[in-house]
């Protein structure tokens, strides 16, 4: 008979092995999954993966690049989530963001100089995101509407708003795409650091991460999310004021997101479509869990997550697979990982048959 | 002039297989478990369908041979054995290994729209085919097949009897799954076990068989509406994402429904309406604003959790303990 009971505290290291050990055990299933759909030795499909994310010098930087945004939107997500706040309309707030700005790149391009577009889209992208974001905490905090659900629809309402805005601007009649904007300009690019396009978002999102890290922390904001997040009753008895926290919160939220949408437009796409956030939202979701919401940690998870998404990508051109062969493995490794926490938390204490009797 | 006999058969193709996911959860969440993988479990559900039937059709050497009754079973059988394995999954992990539900659902539909993808791009290449996409035809016939002198009958067969059965199935289905809620000693003791573990608990009730065996069958009927989808309402012809966010429609739906499955037999057939109204919306000269009304089914959606959060009757509340895991250790 086995018995269950909770673990104090593992300690980190062992905790960590656990987890690296659930992630073998999971490529090792990845591996036989791989050879029996596609007949492929598991070994060459995963230096291809690797070929993908390390390959070449470009294929580093547009890895970390992916890494930061992936980041930067599981920072966002985290304070909401300490809270018990499912925001799950973190691809909404980022595409809301990102219409601002591509809207500000478009329309303000010719009338304002490029160091008040900067200001222009700094200030507005956030606030488009927030406003996404505090409209399902609006109603959380006043009735208690399910945020889930609500953040999730607003997901859709902001992609149709971006497929409208898209026939709006369309480069050509007809072809349902933007195309690059500004491109022979440059204006509202987010200049390059040496010849490196990518690096200003890299340090962008490190500071965030150092910021959100501080603020979650070490300030009252942080340990009044904290506290919410445990029990509203006590924090009710703290005098702490649950619907401000609430609304406050998922503001810093939304505007977290919303920047990460002025960063994928005016620094990496400068361009927009309906799919420009990837997912990252709902990435963002496991990425923050499985750091147990530390952003530091976050850049661990963030990278595996990104990893297995560029892998993906290289074996689906080498080996002539379609990508959602890359969900599948992520898939499963995410599913070892969730399951791995089990481990990390309980104990499974084994009794013998004989001591059992005597219960 | 609306047409309005040529709407509502449409509206209501659309609707079931939102119907199939709506009562699968409601039935998932019943136990407590709130199973956000129900779209990708309907991915799952409707891919096994394809390749149960691709393989059959392929087998046959010669088209003639093609068994109705072969060619039914064994696409409703594998869409129910993949959402089933989906569902134990989803059950192993946050039943068992007491995982967070949110995170688990999804995991659980990133592997499932992979699944159905990956498979689906694989039947494509094994074709050969220059479209993107698998038609199964023959499969198709077979479920598409309708009562025949009924659905003759001018406008009101075309609006009662031009569907496939299972379509009336899963109509069915919602009925039963109502029946076996309220007035059954099994549906009393699994409400019981998603409004206070606890005390069911307490009171000699299996927690863990009643949330695996709820979950399970509610995979198994949201698969369904993924199979129906492919096989009904897109004539056999599978491509590549087609299925889209309809899952998370079907999850929203249950709250539209007030959690029951009566309710959601209408509410589905609403949405389904909602979701093709664009096509009959009149846009003028401006084509873009057409973009504007395919938000409707999330708008509508959105009113409705805030007008039914406003309200807050004592009897339209989700259950009691929904997603959150129960350990008799930790009372």
């Amino acid at each position: 008979m086995v018995h269950i009971s909770k673990r104090l505290r593992m300690p980190v290291a062992q905790a960590m092995a656990v987890r690296l050990g659930a992630i073998a055990l999971a490529l090792l299933v990845c591996g036989i999954i791989t050879t029996l759909t596609t007949g492929l030795n598991p070994l060459d499909v995963y230096a291809s993966m690797f070929d993908g994310a390390f390959g070449t010098e470009r294929k580093f930087w547009v890895m970390l690049k992916e890494v930061a945004v992936l980041l930067c939107v599981s920072l966002a997500l985290t304070p909401a989530f300490r809270m018990r706040f499912w925001n799950l309309g973190g691809e909404g707030q980022v595409l809301m963001g990102a219409l601002v700005t591509a809207a500000c790149m478009i329309n303000l391009a010719d009338l304002v100089p490029e160091g008040l577009l900067f200001v222009l889209m700094l200030v507005l992208a956030p606030v488009a995101g927030a406003l996404w974001a505090a409209i399902p905490a609006l109603f959380k905090a006043r009735w208690n509407t399910n945020e889930t659900l609500f953040t999730l629809m607003m997901n859709y309402v902001a992609t149709q708003l971006v497929a409208y805005s898209i026939i709006k601007w369309e480069s050509s009649k007809g072809s349902g795409k933007v195309g690059v904007i500004n491109q022979s300009s440059n204006v509202g690019w987010l200049p390059a650091i040496g010849d490196n396009k990518y690096l200003l978002i890299v340090l962008l999102v490190a500071l965030v991460c150092v910021a959100m890290y501080v603020y979650l922390a070490h300030s009252k904001h942080g340990f009044e999310i904290a506290v919410v997040g445990e029990s509203v009753d006590t924090a009710r008895y703290l005098g702490i004021k649950v619907n401000r926290v609430i609304v406050r919160t998922l503001l810093l939220s939304g505007a977290v997101c919303g920047f990460t949408g002025f960063l994928l437009v005016s620094g990496a796409d400068h361009t927009i479509t309906t799919t420009l956030a990837g997912g990252a939202g709902f990435t963002g979701v496991m990425v923050a869990w499985l750091a147990k919401f530390n952003p530091f940690a976050m850049i661990g998870s963030s990278f595996l997550l990104v990893f297995m998404e560029m892998g993906a990508d290289e074996i689906s051109t080498a080996f002539g697979l379609n990508h959602g062969f890359g969900d599948i493995l992520t898939g499963v490794i995410l599913f070892f990982i969730i399951g791995s926490e089990f481990f990390i938390n309980y104990k499974l204490n084994f009794q013998a048959k004989e001591v059992e009797a005597h219960v | 002039m609306f047409d309005l006999v040529g709407f509502i058969p449409r509206a209501v193709a659309q609707g079931i297989p939102l119907l199939f996911g709506c009562t699968g959860e409601i039935i998932t969440e019943k136990s407590g478990n709130l199973n956000l993988g129900i779209p990708g479990v309907m991915y799952v559900g409707a891919m096994s369908g394809v390749m149960g039937s691709f393989f059959y059709e392929s087998s046959l050497a010669d088209p003639a041979q093609f068994n109705a009754l072969l060619g039914f079973l064994i696409p409703v059988l594998c869409c129910l054995l993949g959402s089933l394995l989906m569902g134990l999954i989803y059950c192993f992990l946050t039943v068992t290994l007491r995982a967070n539900q949110n995170v688990t659902g999804l995991a659980l539909t990133t592997f499932g729209v992979g699944f159905g993808n990956f498979f689906g791009g694989s039947l494509i290449a094994l074709t050969g085919s220059d479209v993107p996409s698998i038609a199964l035809g023959t499969t198709s016939s077979v479920f598409r097949t309708t009562i025949p002198v009924l659905s003759g009958l001018g406008w009101f067969g075309e609006i009662f009897f031009s569907y496939g059965f299972l379509a009336y199935l899963a109509i069915a289905t919602a009925l039963v799954a109502s029946q076996v809620l309220l007035n059954t000693r099994v549906g009393l003791e699994l409400r019981a076990v998603g409004e206070s573990p606890a005390t069911a608990d307490a009171a000699g009730i299996d927690i863990t068989r009643y949330k695996y065996i709820a979950t399970c069958v509610g995979c198994m009927i949201a698969g369904l509406g993924g199979l129906y989808y492919v096989m009904d309402y897109a004539n056999g012809v599978w491509s590549n994402d087609a299925f889209g966010d309809r899952g998370w429609l079907a999850i929203a739906l249950v709250i539209f429904s007030v959690w029951r499955p009566t309710l959601a037999i209408p509410s589905s057939i609403l949405f389904g309406g909602l979701y093709i109204l664009y096509l009959y919306i009149p846009t003028g000269s401006d084509s873009a604003i057409r973009e504007i009304y395919k938000m409707l089914p999330y708008v509508v959606t959105i009113l409705v959790l805030v007008v039914s959060s406003m309200r807050n009757s004592r009897e339209n509340q989700p259950p009691e303990s929904l997603g959150l895991p129960y350990f008799r250790e930790d009372r």
